[in-house]
């Protein structure tokens, strides 16, 4: 069940969420579960910086459970984006789902996260983001970071942005920590070009102003 | 830039086929997906993808590697990686045997998948720039805007460049459509001349009267409708070239005229008294056999010799055979991009139609062909399909109805007595029942076109 967050403003659930044409959060952000405020905090920073859009927080929402395969001891990625997809709140541009499951789709060994390119939903796993899942000591900060760069990349491919090529850019591909790690949390000039002139965006953006959806 | 590059996922598990689908789509690339062998393949006809992802174990039909033989049938260059979640080595042996460029096992690496395909890419993005670099370089005879592979047409661009820098007259002769105005242009550009004007004058579009005036101008009330007074095309072609097209179809008042011109470099604009000269090359061509016109008295000789200082005889496309591939492609490239159709090439099938067709039209009938194949191709190739207009209509085998355009009426009837006189294996009485006329009128125009029997 979608419902209010600590930091959720004027909005509230539903019918009750009272999403009105002024003022009303375009990306909404969920931990599947308990997750810590800090790292969600930190990702909800990163994807204000980057879209420009205002974000939202919402109280935990249930995991899916059949996402998970025992075959594998891993959950399956898309089940988590088809539950957000179920729970998109009315004029809601983009909704985050934030888990500490470790996500796989069904060819791949592991993914950091999974969105819909160029649709509304997103999941992002922090179990590998997190140092202690490779045997090293936690680092909450580091965590943060690696957090909000991945909160970025995948809401980045709902507006449509495919990888980057350049490595600094949270738009390019991350296939291994060090990978994740040299990315910065704002997308490059090209990708920043290109998502202020999608037709998704200047939408979103009219509709966060005041306009019509 | 990624985008340009189409990759088709093979798996009967669509959760597979859309896992690795999503993953590659983020990656920038165009993806399209199959859950069986038979889908695959019929997608694969229709266009031609950089990268195949084919799940070895498919039930029910055929199975990766039947697939991947089958996909190399048409695209002996495809790239396949074989993807299966049985890990042996036999399996990896039989598939790579087939030619499947890798072998993954799923659920892989995200890096080995996106490294893979990086690879493959690259190695794809450095054939198709060698292709054209290739292409360039065994365009052996490439001349200005002239393509051929063709030792005859090596010998003509061969002539062109010995003959471009010089003044003398040049009779180009050919079937309509081989590109004579082509070749005019490329002795002018090459030339002296080049920096100069090349103005080219289609004598069979104009009645006499308007060529008179089109070709040496004219005075002002000269004729009704000359308002004011008009420069000649020798006049404008001053220090350059003129290219008479058709000229065996001018009058016998015009061909003394032109016979003056050539000789004294001098003319009169029509209504005028004073006299003009020019410093114009003539560079005429026609799709007559110009001494058999002099020598049935239609065309006058002293004209003839004037222009036909230096020969050029083009070859009709029929005879050149081997430049149908090279010139489509020609074509294809240009034309896609005019166009804006992302065609990348002409399969096989394609190729063979073309090359089994006679283009009695010549490279113009080809470059029509091209374009309205592109027109109406609903995929990334050219196909057999797509040049299906060019079959011959039934009953009209050995005689072809098609003509190019541009032939005048006497031409078509030439052409069209010809080919009945041939398809009936020169049997004058069939050939006149066929055409609907008597036998004494057949012999008649057989002695007037002086058609072969």
């Amino acid at each position: 069940m979608l419902a209010r967050g600590p930091s959720s403003g004027p909005c509230e659930t539903d019918r009750s969420l009272g999403i009105r044409s002024t003022g009303i959060p375009r990306v909404l952000v969920a931990p599947f579960g308990p997750a810590p405020g800090a790292v969600l905090s930190a990702m909800e920073g990163a994807l204000g910086e980057a879209f420009r859009l205002p974000v939202q927080r919402l109280d935990a929402i249930e995991e899916p459970a059949h996402a998970f395969s025992p075959a594998r001891g891993q959950w399956g990625s898309v089940a988590f984006l088809q539950t957000l997809l179920s729970r998109v709140p009315p004029g809601v541009s983009r909704f985050l789902g934030v888990t500490e499951r470790d996500l796989f789709v069904p060819v791949l060994s592991f993914v950091y996260g999974q969105a819909q390119l160029g649709g509304k939903v997103a999941v992002v796993s922090l179990a590998r983001l997190r140092p202690e899942f490779h045997g090293l000591p936690a680092a909450p900060a580091v965590l943060a970071r690696r957090a909000g760069t991945e909160a970025v990349h995948e809401v980045g491919h709902t507006f449509g942005l495919v990888h980057c090529l350049d490595r600094r850019c949270p738009m390019s591909l991350s296939i291994d920590l060090p990978d994740l790690d040299g990315k910065t949390e704002t997308p490059c000039a090209a990708c920043r070009a290109l998502l202020e002139g999608s037709r998704e965006m200047r939408r979103t953006r009219a509709t966060t102003e005041g306009g019509h959806p | 830039m990624r985008a340009r590059w189409h990759i088709l996922v093979v798996d009967d598990e669509e959760a597979m086929t859309e896992s690795l689908a999503a993953w590659l789509r983020e990656d920038g690339y165009t993806v399209d997906t199959a859950s069986s062998g038979r889908e695959a393949i019929e997608k694969a006809r229709a266009r031609e993808y950089a990268i195949y992802f084919v799940d070895l174990k498919m039930p029910g039909g055929l199975d990766g590697i039947e697939t991947l033989m089958e996909i190399r049938k048409f695209q002996k260059e495809a790239s396949v990686i074989v993807i299966t979640a049985y890990a042996t080595v036999d399996t990896a042996i039989a598939a790579m045997k087939e030619g499947a460029q890798e072998y993954v096992v799923k659920p892989c690496h995200p890096q080995e998948i996106s490294l893979l395909v990086e690879r493959i890419i690259r190695v794809k993005n450095l054939e198709r720039e060698n292709a054209i670099l290739r292409r360039k370089l065994t365009r052996h005879y490439s001349f200005h805007d002239l393509v051929s592979k063709n030792p005859r047409m090596a010998e003509i661009f061969d002539l062109v460049r010995e003959v471009a820098s010089q003044r003398s007259t040049v009779l180009i002769q050919g079937e309509s459509g081989t590109g004579k105005e082509l070749v005019a242009r490329a002795i002018h550009f090459s030339g002296d001349r080049g920096e100069r004007p090349f103005v080219a004058v289609s004598c069979a579009a104009l009645a006499e009267t308007l060529l008179e005036s089109e070709l040496f101008g004219h005075e002002r009330g000269s004729f009704t409708g000359a308002i004011a007074q008009r420069k000649g095309k020798f006049e404008l072609a001053d220090g350059g070239t003129v290219f008479l097209d058709e000229i065996g179809d001018i009058s016998p008042k015009l061909q003394v005229d032109l016979l003056r011109v050539l000789q004294e470099r001098r003319f009169f604009r029509v209504g005028g008294t004073t006299e003009i000269a020019v410093d114009v090359r003539v560079i005429a061509a026609t799709h007559r056999d110009l001494a058999t016109e002099v020598r049935e008295g239609r065309f006058r000789d002293d004209l003839y010799y004037r222009l036909n200082v230096i020969n050029i005889r083009i070859p009709p496309l029929r005879e050149r055979i081997e430049d149908v591939p090279l010139l489509a492609q020609e074509f294809l490239d240009r034309l896609s991009h005019e166009l804006g159709r992302e065609v990348s090439g002409i399969s096989e099938e394609g190729l063979r139609v073309l090359m089994d067709h006679d283009w009695p039209g010549n490279v113009r009938e080809l470059e029509n062909a091209v374009e309205r194949a592109l027109v109406t191709c609903k995929t990334g190739i050219l196909g057999a399909g797509d040049f299906a207009f060019l079959a011959r209509p039934a009953g009209a085998v050995g005689a072809s109805a098609s003509f190019p355009p541009g032939l005048t009426l006497q031409e078509m009837e030439k052409q069209y007595v010809a080919a009945t006189l041939s398809r009936l294996q020169g049997n004058v009485k069939a050939a006149a029942e066929a055409l609907g006329i008597d036998r004494s009128t057949l012999y008649e125009k057989i002695k007037r076109y002086d058609i072969p029997r």
